[in-house]
């Protein structure tokens, strides 16, 4: 490769690893222990909250008066979650969460983004055209739905608690966390149940 | 800065198109570059809004053709360059090839205001975001400097990032969770709905 070739960002990240291992500038000698960290960054978290939440009023009424505390009540908290709050939909109101500057995300409930998330595109358009961006992305909204985009643009990190769907009455927390999607917790999409 | 990051609002670009089963990581560099990260703020060699200044730096172009984690890669790789823990020069011998970076700093001054002792606006006020311009980070989207929207919540107070971006001395304060109606923000063709962007107090005034 010609030293005028940009290297690949495979070889530009093992060597930033490289050369900040040896210079021991990082405590943890081979990156390794933060496997533990990022398996804790899961949207099933998510998931787990939003069901609860739709079985349990008085949780719903914590999740939505204080989301940190009531996401830390199951256990989820740490880096990008030190202050959730979280968005409820109603069947005339779709909350959508974005981040036009960067692509903050609740780590700890919703985990690290997807790219669509963190593209230039979903950035741009959905705080000035959701409703086409929602129905480009499988969701036709009725004209009487309001939208409403948070821009995630200091620290408060958002969730969105979907609609339960209909046909759900009944089912246990764990069947329900099984069909909440990260998606659908971003404000994307709908939660519908298995065909 | 009014850099190619603030990208609320802009038109031009295509749909938005979701990788089904999509994984957290494509590729182990991916994975490696999200430990650096993790790595380098924990060991306090920058901050977060730090090192989100520095991938605002980017070149635009790059920073348009990069996806997420090679902006990472060089937000992160920049500030260590800065920051004197690794060689600019040593990194691109051991890569192999060019290794772009962020373009430098230009620090925003000290507004020298003090850290307030209370919230000044409450929920149900009428604020307007005012037109702020700075060389260096800031969090005001372009698309809602100079209009007016409501508070609807007061968030704890939070470092502010104008000043911890560059070294100033840190102050919280808290932010506030304004709406703007989507026809103040885009005219009146717009699509109905609204915006609820998260401001720090110093971007804002009373609406009059």
């Amino acid at each position: 490769m010609s030293r005028e070739e940009v290297a690949s960002p495979e070889r530009r990240a093992a060597a930033v690893a490289e050369a900040l291992v040896e210079q021991g500038a990082v405590p943890d000698a081979s990156l390794d222990s933060l496997a533990a960290v990022e398996e804790r960054l899961d949207w099933r978290n998510g998931a787990r909250v939003v069901a609860k939440a739709w079985t349990d009023p008085d949780y719903k009424a914590r999740l939505l008066s204080d989301g940190t505390a009531a996401c830390a009540e199951l256990g989820f908290e740490g880096p990008q979650g030190e202050y959730i709050v979280v968005v409820e939909d109603t069947p005339d109101c779709k909350n959508l969460i974005v981040c036009t500057q960067c692509s903050c995300t609740a780590w700890p409930v919703l985990g690290l983004p997807p790219d669509w998330y963190k593209s230039p595109a979903y950035r741009a358009r959905v705080v000035r055209e959701p409703r086409r961006v929602l129905r480009e992305m499988g969701l036709d909204l009725a004209p009487r739905v309001a939208v409403k985009v948070w821009d995630t643009t200091a620290e408060t990190r958002f969730v969105v608690l979907p609609l339960r769907p209909e046909g759900s009455e009944g089912w246990s927390e764990d069947q329900l966390a099984a069909i909440v999607t990260r998606e659908s917790m971003i404000g994307v999409a709908r939660v519908t149940l298995p065909a | 800065m009014d850099g190619i990051h603030d990208l609320g609002g802009m038109e031009g670009f295509g749909r938005v198109e979701p990788e089904p089963g999509e994984p957290v990581f494509h590729t182990p560099w991916e994975r490696t570059t999200f430990r650096l990260l993790v790595a380098s703020t924990a060991a306090r060699i920058f901050n977060a809004d730090e090192y989100r200044h520095a991938v605002e730096r980017m070149d635009p172009a790059h920073y348009l053709r990069a996806r997420y984690y090679e902006r990472m890669l060089t937000g992160v790789t920049t500030l260590l360059v800065e920051k004197g823990v690794l060689s600019h020069p040593e990194l691109e011998a051991a890569a192999g090839g060019r290794f772009p970076l962020a373009r430098p700093v230009r620090p925003n001054g000290d507004d020298e205001r003090r850290e307030p002792a209370a919230p000044l606006f409450a929920v149900g006020e009428r604020v307007r975001v005012l037109r702020v311009r700075r060389p260096g980070h800031t969090r005001v989207p372009r698309y809602c400097r100079g209009h007016e929207g409501s508070v609807v919540h007061v968030a704890p107070p939070f470092s502010y990032p104008d000043a911890s971006a560059h070294g100033l001395p840190g102050r919280r304060e808290p932010t506030y969770h304004v709406e703007f109606d989507a026809r103040e923000l885009w005219g009146g063709e717009a699509e109905p709905g609204c915006v609820v962007v998260d401001l720090w107090e110093t971007y804002l005034e009373a609406a009059r």
